[in-house]
């Protein structure tokens, strides 16, 4: 769907082999974590990508505390540009921009964590239960991931926020989604195959625990870092398919959103008057915050992947 | 091969199903009344009409019959090529808007997605073999990935369109020019593409750079490059391997990627007013247009998955192991 699936999907997905091939019973352990971050605070990719979305996330959270204006309040003069009162200008009615764009970061973090969440939960469930449990369950479920991976999912949300009104962030990362953990199931069963077969997990079931226990307790910590690095480009996904939608006009009404944002700009003619102030700041925001996470995304790797460390 | 073929009907026969089901079920769990709506529209007082002009429309558009029988006809309808009646340009059949629309979506779209991934590929490739090409390539490809369709859209029409007047920054031809096959309307028509293509280019870009960078560094390292290298075979030729076998996932990552590209490329139209599928979907949604908008997007989800088979051939032409009935491919 929208820039959903992430582009570096192929790329990830080959890897898949090389990064489970250390699998250990029971996973990482405390040391491993101490680890983890002593690698993680050196990469430069890591910190970099880190910092832009923390300082955007802090922004997004605290930013309207500190405002004097409501996002669609007529606060100023209509379109004027940057200036010490409105830091980044107004729109044509003599709105803050500054103030929509930070309400609007709300929305993108909130539409960003929650359909990462939603999307995470279901593909690794299907995932999970599909490469653990094999024959039938997994040939149902694998069709199902493949029935949902080519329906344009864009296209379904389009027709169900036109049609039911979703008219809420929440609701709308919910829809998103559901519409998007495909190409997570397909990972998450590939590894879950390739782990199966091991040792560890043969002598978990013949302890006699249940599939659930082996999946959590055995099988998901080994895949912890590839899990992790899922969710960040679902949570970069989920953003970039809220701004489209948002922008065509099928997104929240009872909130401000930088697609939003990016929509009344053009409809308003902003372009033509030179607004720049009004529809440059929204995109740049969601550009950085998105690319940013993916940048991480490549540290995150070389973090968990020994292999792939720079000496 | 047949097996590996096979497999794939099936699969997009479903999702075809599961497309057309959606697509008809949607518009019925919706709160208030189409019908009701049209009515309203046509402003008359006297009850008498307003009953036989929603008998009417009840009619017309099959309301009055029951669920299961809706569902049918929807289905008898969709294969007879009748996806309705507009209501937005009442009584032209959605159809009709929708096969004039087409051509221009798909002539944005064809370019720049296969433009985007030859060149993509080609700089990815580039990019895994120098370190200098790799710190430049990989941040530009990782932001211009992140960037939302429409803002690269609206940039470019602000740059190149307002401020410098380079080119025009709406509609799909001049609106003095009437449609035709003459030298200044086809120039001109050329004129009006540029923008929505190139931004679709640039945005599609940077995801199949960093793929094939990936994928290039990853077969690198696999047993064969190593051989080879061991036996002193040519950088070149380990690399062209290499690329070989990084075209797969590329070329399975393409059919992944339509769906993206089909959403970039609505709201890009969207920005240029460009009279494609994009331009038809809005004009639905803000009136209201609710067999327009199914139908639109209904043509395109055959559209995708008449592509995705398409590409599925390709992949077969490409990868011998799905021919000989190894698992090539992740059916």
């Amino acid at each position: 769907m929208t820039a959903t699936q992430p582009t570096t999907g192929p790329g990830t997905e080959t890897a898949d082999q090389a990064s489970v091939a250390g699998a250990t019973p029971g996973g990482r352990a405390g040391g491993d974590l101490r680890e983890t971050l002593y690698f993680a605070l050196r990469n430069p990719k890591v910190l970099v990508g880190g910092v832009v979305v923390l300082g955007f996330l802090v922004l997004g959270l605290v930013g309207p505390g500190f405002l004097r204006y409501a996002p669609m309040d007529y606060a100023g003069p209509p379109m004027a540009p940057p200036s010490a009162d409105f830091p980044l200008g107004t729109t044509t009615f003599g709105q803050d921009v500054f103030a929509q764009f930070v309400a609007g970061l709300r929305s993108t973090f909130l539409v960003g964590a929650l359909g990462a969440a939603v999307a995470g939960v279901i593909g690794m469930t299907i995932g999970f239960v599909a490469g653990y449990r094999g024959g039938l369950i997994d040939e149902l479920l694998n069709m199902l991931t493949n029935v949902v991976l080519v329906i344009p999912g864009f296209v379904v949300l389009v027709i169900i926020n036109a049609y039911l009104g979703v008219r809420s962030v929440p609701m709308q990362a919910l829809y998103i989604g559901v519409f998007s953990w495909p190409w997570v199931a397909r990972a998450v069963r590939s590894q879950t195959l390739s782990l199966r077969s091991r040792d560890f997990i043969d002598l978990a079931r013949l302890s006699g625990v249940g599939v659930s226990t082996i999946l959590r307790r055995e099988v998901a910590p080994n895949m912890y870092s590839y899990l992790f690095m899922t969710f960040v480009l679902l949570f970069g996904g989920s953003i970039l398919t809220a701004a489209s939608l948002d922008f065509i006009g099928l997104g929240p009404t009872n909130a401000m959103s930088l697609g939003l944002m990016m929509n009344q700009a053009v409809q308003w003619s902003a372009l033509h008057l030179g607004l720049w102030w009004w529809f440059v700041p929204p995109g740049l925001g969601i550009t950085l915050v998105v690319g940013s996470l993916y940048i991480m995304n490549v540290g995150l790797d070389e973090v968990f992947n020994p292999k792939l460390r720079e000496t | 091969m047949r097996g590996y073929l096979a497999r794939k009907t099936l699969v997009y026969g479903l999702t075809f199903v599961a497309a057309v089901t959606l697509n008809w079920l949607i518009p019925r769990l919706m709160p208030g009344d189409p019908v009701q709506r049209m009515v309203a529209r046509a402003a008359v007082q006297h009850p008498e009409t307003i009953a036989s002009m929603a008998a009417y429309y009840e009619r017309t558009f099959g309301l009055d019959l029951p669920v299961w029988q809706q569902y049918l006809n929807y289905w008898a309808a969709l294969f007879r090529g009748d996806l309705g009646t507009s209501v937005w340009l009442f009584p032209t059949p959605v159809s009709q808007v929708v096969l004039e629309a087409v051509p221009y979506t798909l002539g944005i779209m064809i370019p720049a997605i296969v433009l985007s991934f030859v060149v993509g590929n080609t700089v990815g490739a580039m990019a895994a073999r120098s370190r200098w090409l790799d710190n430049v390539a990989l941040p530009v490809g990782y932001l211009i990935t992140a960037m939302p369709y429409m803002w690269l859209a609206i940039l470019l029409a602000w740059g190149l369109g307002v401020a410098l007047g380079w080119f025009p920054v709406a509609g799909g031809y001049d609106f003095g020019l009437v449609p035709q096959w003459s030298w200044t309307f086809v120039a001109d028509l050329l004129h009006h593409w540029v923008l929505p293509f190139l931004s679709l280019f640039l945005v599609a870009l940077g995801g199949w750079a960093i793929g094939m960078r990936n994928l290039i560094i990853y077969e690198l390292e696999s047993d064969y490059a190593n051989y080879l290298s061991a036996l002193g075979a040519p950088r070149r030729l380990v690399r062209r391997y290499a690329f070989r076998n990084a075209m797969l996932p590329q070329i399975t990552g393409l059919a992944l990627q339509l769906g993206t590209v089909l959403g970039g490329a609505l709201v890009t139209e969207i920005v240029f007013g460009y009279p494609g599928l994009g331009k038809l979907v809005l004009s639905a949604i803000q009136n209201q247009d609710f067999f327009l908008l199914q139908g639109t997007l209904l043509f395109v989800v055959i559209g995708v998955l008449v592509a995705n088979f398409v590409i599925d051939i390709v992949y077969v032409l490409v990868d011998p192991r799905t021919r000989t009935g190894l698992t090539g491919a992740t059916a």
